[in-house]
Order: structure tokens, then C-alpha cells, then sequence
């Protein structure tokens, strides 16, 4: 047990000696956090508006200043025709061009929204925004209600996201390079001959990354919660068990692929391109998996931080009990199983 | 001898059994899968009806929620609490409650009060929804509003199908190349200081700026090749083609390879070993993907996030390239990203020479 532990104590000096990437491992999520919490918002605002009318009635000056003093809009420019506007718009100087027909006075119609649509989503939310100015229309027939997240803030997904990919990278990336490593300086050879068995060595590298993740999760957990402001509202017992469970199957991730990766650079790659570009895009974080074709469905099904992530929307957010999460739990248990079964089979005592 | 040390750079990379697969490999992978997958489009909501009037009108208002298209109606439920169990459970996105007595109300002259309940863990799909929802209410409950808004009409520009993936399609040319042109320098220098050939060069009386444009150069030509691809794959896989004149186009890309392939160089002459070089720069391009409007509106963003775009290379380019593929923008549209990402470009260029030191 002493050898053990001098094993673990030697990995953790190598991770502390490397000052720079101590600094980003636990700058990252401080950044990520602050970046997603603060930063990332969809907010309808600022939208810059050109004005074409050609003549300047009472009703469109009406309607122009209650389109100045709403906080979304911003009017750059007046113009009389709709291609000067267009003009405007091609060259980024304006989002939206309303247009006022001659008669718009008359009869309340002849009225035209010219919109970017660039982007498709927010060009139908600045239309669906103009014509709650231009027009407000009732209100105080529906209340709505925004359950979990009565401000809609996108820091409520994006939370338990952050928390999947970042320990995601630290197990799988920092672990599966760092016994590549050993392998590329030839210094494994000198750990394998040593008194301890190799399946400890393999378990005595991955403690210390161990530490490190629950250290980022706990930051995580502390910076959303006083930071940011978003609630831990289920029980913080089965957020740290979900976690620690998916760090397991991180971790094993991290050796299966030390066992197949010959250099760190294909280590890395293999990390950061088969790995972590899945996780960030089939994982739900920022694209909803629903909207996806039928094709990518199924392989997201295989990505573990799908579930995790999805599991931490639960308990975290929406504040559910575990038994809300059972589906979610028992898959990543089956993963872990797979994995580490592999991954020790895998595992070469003798370097070829 | 700059033409002797770029062809050792690139028999260095076809030497390597890994990379030459992963330069052609990846940019096809990346823009044929991920188009389908950089999908914000809010749809597939889930509705659950709680019906507490019960009178002829508000089936008809279930009946018209039911055959839109935009929803998908899940079931009716006898209480508000059995509703909310169903999005607990995840079976549901939204709840709407229809009053007691809203018939009646309606016929009165007087305003029920519906109540519209979202799960809004996913602030955009919520608002979405609860917003789209609110509208058919309204169409259903008062005709009079829902005439007005139909004599306004709405013209969507560059974009008329409001396709997602035209909108994505340059924010991937930006991926690709920022990963190909970024990762890959990084790795270079720091490579061969852990493998020690580093020292070989240092000796030679090769000058930095030799050694660095050898370094620049392949990464260039790297860049070319995966811009013509993702080009040609948004034209052949999805029909689309640049709106705007196509060397403008390349002139943004080969401007954000110099600065992504000078900024890798830069962290690998700061780096000690690949592993921290590698956590740097992943660092770094996360903030720069993030902050650049890739994905969400800049002018969404806070003041204080708002100013770092304008140094931000990122924000130039897709800025610049949305103008010229999407908006089909000319010289004159863009003439002031190409400066910004010029002088950004140049200004990392002269610091990856400076930063590279012959003597340890």
C-alpha cells in the first residue's frame, strides 16, 4: 500500500509541476463559466433598424419613436427607398428595415419588415419583437410561465453542459496522455519492472486525475450556484454519485485510449477529435439532439455525457428525485462496465 | 533554402502515418455530418392540454393545437399536477391550461386567463414555444388581433426558406479551418523540442524568419486545399454556393490561416510539452469560437464582451463571410474586416518570429 501511494504521490508531482496547465485546467472553467453564464445570450437587443418612409406623418412618427424608446431597437438610419435599405443591410450596417407605406396613416396596414435572415432564428424573433412594438397587442389574456427558469437565462443549460465536457476532458485527455506518455520516454518500462503490480500503476495514475476532477466539479458547483446564480435544486448527494460515476467511466475512456494510442500526438488527436468534437456536438449542449436527422439520434445514443448532462438537467435544475434519472444512470453504469472491462483487457503488462 | 526546409515540413507530415488521413479525412467529415447536427432550430415541442372548461369552443382551440404542425400533442390531462409530472418525466415541453368558464367569458366580452407553462431549462425553446403557442391562443380566442397582424407582412432576405445550414455553413468553414490551421502548429515546434530535432536547426545558420515562414507555409497550402473542399461539399452535398465573388472568399481564409497557423506557432514556442501547448490553445479558441458571434448574436452580449470583439480575428472573418456567401457583399462591403484580420494577422506573424528563440 506504502508503494502505492508513493506511485500516486509521484503523479501528482508531475501534474503540479506543470504550472501552465494547472492554470487552464482550473482557468477554464472559472472562464467557461463566466463566458456561458454572462457573455453567450440570444437576447433580443441593440438591433439596429433602419427606417423607410417617404413622407413624415403624425401616425409614422408615432409609431417610429415607439420603436426608438423600446429597448430592442436601435435606429440608425431613416432612408426613402427600400433598396437604399437594402443596401444598409448588405454591407452590416443595419439588422432590420421597416418599412412605412404612404398610406399607413389611412388604415392601419401597409406595413413591411425587410429582415436579414442570415441568421434564421433571431431574424424571426427581431419581426415577432417589432410587431409586439409596433402593435402591442393585448395582453392579460395568457399568462405564461417559465418553469425551472422564470428568466429563461441560457446559464441554466449551458451549466450542467460545462460539467460533462469539462470532466470529460480532464479524465479521458489528461489520463490517457499521461501513459502515453511514459510510453513515448520509454520511462513505463521502468514503472513495469517496478515491485508494484501494473494494474496499480495503471489505478495509482488515475487517482490523482480523480482528485483534480472533483476539485473542477466542486469549482463548477460553488461558481453556478453564488456566481451565477443558478440554483442546486435537487440533492447534492446524487449530483456528486451521478458525477462520480461519470468521472469512473471518463476515466476508463482515458485508458482504453492510452491502450490503442502509440504517441501523444495521436493520443491528443485521437482526445480532441474523436472524442471531444462528439461531445461538444452530439452531446445536446448546445444543439438539442430532437432537432437532429434520425441517423445522428443513434449515435448520439452512444456518447456517455448525453446522459450525463441530460441527468444534471434533471437533478440540478428542474430539482427532480434520482428515480427521475434511473434511465439515465443505469446506461452510464452499463458504460462503465463496457468500457473498463475492455479497457483492462486491453491492458499490455509487456511493452512490444 | 527556405524551399529545403518547407519540404522537410512536408515529408514530415506525410511521414507521419496519422496526419495526411486526418487533413483529408476530417474537413469531409466535418461538412458532411455537421450541418445536420448545428441545428438550432426550435421544433418537436411536446404539448400537454389541461382542459378544465370542457365546452364546445375550447375543444375546438385543443382541436387546432392538435393539427398544427409546429406541435406535437402529447395528451390531455385532468389536473395542472398530473401535467406537471409529465415534464418532469420529460414526456412534455409545455402546458397549457384552458380556464373554467372560458366560453363563457369569451361571449361576455370578458378576458379568460389562459395559462401557458413551459419547461424552460432550455431558455430559447421555452420562450420559443411558449410565444408560438401564446399566438394561436390569441388567433383563437380574439379574431380582431390576430387580423391585424396579418396585414403585416415580412420579408426575409439572402435566406428566404430560412434555412439553418446556410446560416452554419461559414461558421464551419471557420471550425474547420480554425482546427486544421490552429492544432496542428501548435503540435509542430513543441513536437520537435520533446523529440529534440529542435536543437539540429538551431544550429544550422537557418534565420528565424526562414524557419518560421518554412513553418507558416505548408499550413497555408493545408488551408487552401480545406477551404476548396468545404467549398466544393457545400456546393455538391447541399446546393449551396457563394452568394458573392469566390476570391474574396479565399482571401478571408488564407488571412485567418496566417493568424490561426502564427497564433499555434506562438503557444508552441511558449510550450514545454504537447500536452500543455495542446491546453492552451484549446483554451484560447474556446473564448475566441465563443466570443465571435459563430453561434449567438455580438450585439446580444454584454458591453464589457462586446469590446473584445474588435479584436477578435473570428468576429472579422465570419462577419466577412456570412457578408460575402450569404448576403453576397462585394470588396467594398467588407473592406474593413480584411484591415482588422490583416493587421491582426501581421502583427502574429512578427510574434511567432519574435517568440521563437535560437539559444536555450
Amino acid at each position: 500500500m506504502k508503494q502505492f501511494w508513493s506511485f500516486v504521490l509521484k503523479e501528482g508531482k508531475h501534474i503540479l509541476r506543470d504550472k501552465r496547465t494547472m492554470l487552464i485546467l482550473f482557468g477554464m472553467p472559472v472562464v467557461m463559466m463566466l463566458l456561458f453564464g454572462f457573455a453567450i445570450s440570444t437576447d433580443v437587443k441593440n438591433v439596429r433598424t433602419v427606417v423607410v418612409t417617404a413622407n413624415s406623418d403624425h401616425q409614422t412618427r408615432v409609431a417610429i419613436e415607439r420603436l426608438s424608446q423600446s429597448e430592442y431597437f436601435n435606429i440608425v438610419r431613416t432612408v426613402v427607398t427600400p433598396q437604399e435599405a437594402e443596401q444598409f443591410i448588405r454591407n452590416q450596417k443595419a439588422d432590420i428595415a421597416i418599412v412605412f407605406a404612404k398610406d399607413f396613416a389611412s388604415k392601419k396596414s401597409g406595413l413591411q419588415f425587410i429582415v436579414d435572415a442570415a441568421d434564421p432564428n433571431m431574424a424571426q424573433q427581431w419581426t415577432s419583437y417589432a410587431q409586439q412594438v409596433l402593435l402591442n397587442p393585448a395582453s392579460g389574456l395568457i399568462n405564461t410561465k417559465m418553469l425551472y427558469n422564470p428568466q429563461a437565462k441560457s446559464a441554466y443549460n449551458f451549466v450542467p453542459a460545462i460539467m460533462g465536457m469539462l470532466l470529460m476532458l480532464v479524465c479521458a485527455m489528461m489520463t490517457s496522455i499521461s501513459i502515453v506518455k511514459e510510453k513515448e520516454r520509454g520511462t513505463m518500462e521502468v514503472l513495469l519492472v517496478s515491485p508494484v503490480r501494473p494494474l496499480m500503476v495503471i489505478i495509482a495514475k488515475a487517482v490523482p486525475y480523480l482528485v483534480l476532477a472533483f476539485g473542477i466539479l466542486i469549482t463548477i458547483l460553488l461558481m453556478s450556484k453564488y456566481v451565477l446564480g443558478v440554483p442546486l435544486a435537487g440533492s447534492l448527494v446524487w449530483i456528486l454519485a451521478v458525477s462520480t460515476l461519470y468521472i469512473l467511466l471518463a476515466l476508463s475512456l482515458g485508458l482504453l485510449i492510452s491502450n490503442i494510442a502509440k504517441t501523444q500526438l495521436v493520443a491528443l488527436l485521437l482526445s480532441a477529435m474523436v472524442l471531444l468534437m462528439p461531445v461538444v456536438m452530439l452531446s445536446g449542449m448546445m444543439f438539442p439532439v430532437e432537432s437532429m436527422p434520425q441517423v445522428l439520434q443513434w449515435l448520439s445514443a452512444v456518447v456517455p455525457p448525453r446522459y450525463y448532462i441530460s441527468a444534471m438537467r434533471k437533478l440540478m435544475i428542474m430539482g427532480v428525485g434520482i428515480s427521475e434519472v434511473m434511465h439515465e444512470v443505469i446506461i452510464l453504469l452499463a458504460m462503465t462496465a463496457v468500457l473498463l472491462t475492455i479497457a483492462l483487457k486491453k491492458f499490455n503488462t509487456r511493452l512490444e | 533554402m527556405i524551399k529545403y526546409l518547407i519540404q522537410k515540413e512536408f515529408l514530415q507530415i506525410r511521414r507521419n502515418a496519422f496526419l495526411p488521413k486526418l487533413i483529408i479525412i476530417f474537413p469531409i467529415m466535418i461538412m458532411c455530418v455537421m450541418p445536420w447536427v448545428m441545428n438550432m432550430e426550435v421544433k418537436n415541442i411536446v404539448v400537454d392540454v389541461v382542459d378544465l372548461d370542457r365546452s364546445t369552443q375550447s375543444q375546438q382551440l385543443v382541436h387546432d393545437i392538435e393539427h398544427n404542425n409546429y406541435f406535437i400533442f402529447h395528451a390531455q390531462k385532468p389536473t395542472y399536477a398530473d401535467a406537471l409530472q409529465d415534464i418532469e418525466h420529460a414526456e412534455a415541453d409545455v402546458v397549457l391550461v384552458i380556464p373554467q368558464d372560458y366560453a363563457k367569458d369569451l361571449t361576455l366580452g370578458r378576458q379568460p386567463q389562459v395559462l401557458i407553462a413551459a419547461n424552460a431549462v432550455n431558455g430559447t425553446k421555452g420562450s420559443m414555444g411558449s410565444a408560438y403557442l401564446s399566438q394561436i391562443v390569441t388567433a383563437h380566442a380574439m379574431p380582431n388581433a390576430a387580423a391585424i397582424q396579418q396585414k403585416m407582412s415580412t420579408l426575409f432576405l439572402y435566406n428566404k426558406n430560412q434555412n439553418y445550414k446556410l446560416f452554419m455553413i461559414p461558421a464551419l468553414f471557420a471550425i474547420v479551418m480554425m482546427l486544421m490551421t490552429g492544432f496542428l502548429p501548435t503540435l509542430n515546434i513543441v513536437g520537435e523540442k520533446e523529440t529534440g530535432t529542435i536543437e539540429q536547426i538551431n544550429v544550422t545558420p537557418v534565420s528565424k524568419w526562414s524557419f518560421i515562414l518554412a513553418k507558416l507555409i505548408p499550413y497555408w497550402i493545408i488551408a487552401l486545399f480545406v477551404i476548396t473542399v468545404c467549398l466544393l461539399l457545400a456546393w455538391l452535398v447541399y446546393g449551396l454556393t457563394p452568394a458573392g465573388p469566390v476570391w474574396l472568399i479565399y482571401l478571408l481564409a488564407m488571412l485567418l490561416a496566417l493568424f490561426f497557423s502564427a497564433f499555434g506557432l506562438i503557444i508552441s514556442n511558449y510550450s514545454d510539452n504537447m500536452q500543455q501547448a495542446v491546453f492552451v490553445m484549446w483554451f484560447f479558441v474556446v473564448c475566441i469560437m465563443l466570443l465571435s458571434g459563430l453561434f449567438t448574436p455580438t450585439r446580444s452580449m454584454p458591453q464589457w464582451a462586446y469590446l473584445t470583439t474588435y479584436i477578435n480575428p473570428m468576429h472579422y472573418f465570419i462577419d466577412g463571410m456570412r457578408t460575402v456567401f450569404i448576403r453576397g457583399g462585394g470588396f467594398q462591403s467588407i473592406g474593413h474586416q480584411l484591415l482588422a484580420l490583416l493587421v491582426i494577422a501581421l502583427f502574429m506573424a512578427t510574434w511567432a518570429v519574435r517568440s521563437y528563440k535560437k539559444n536555450i
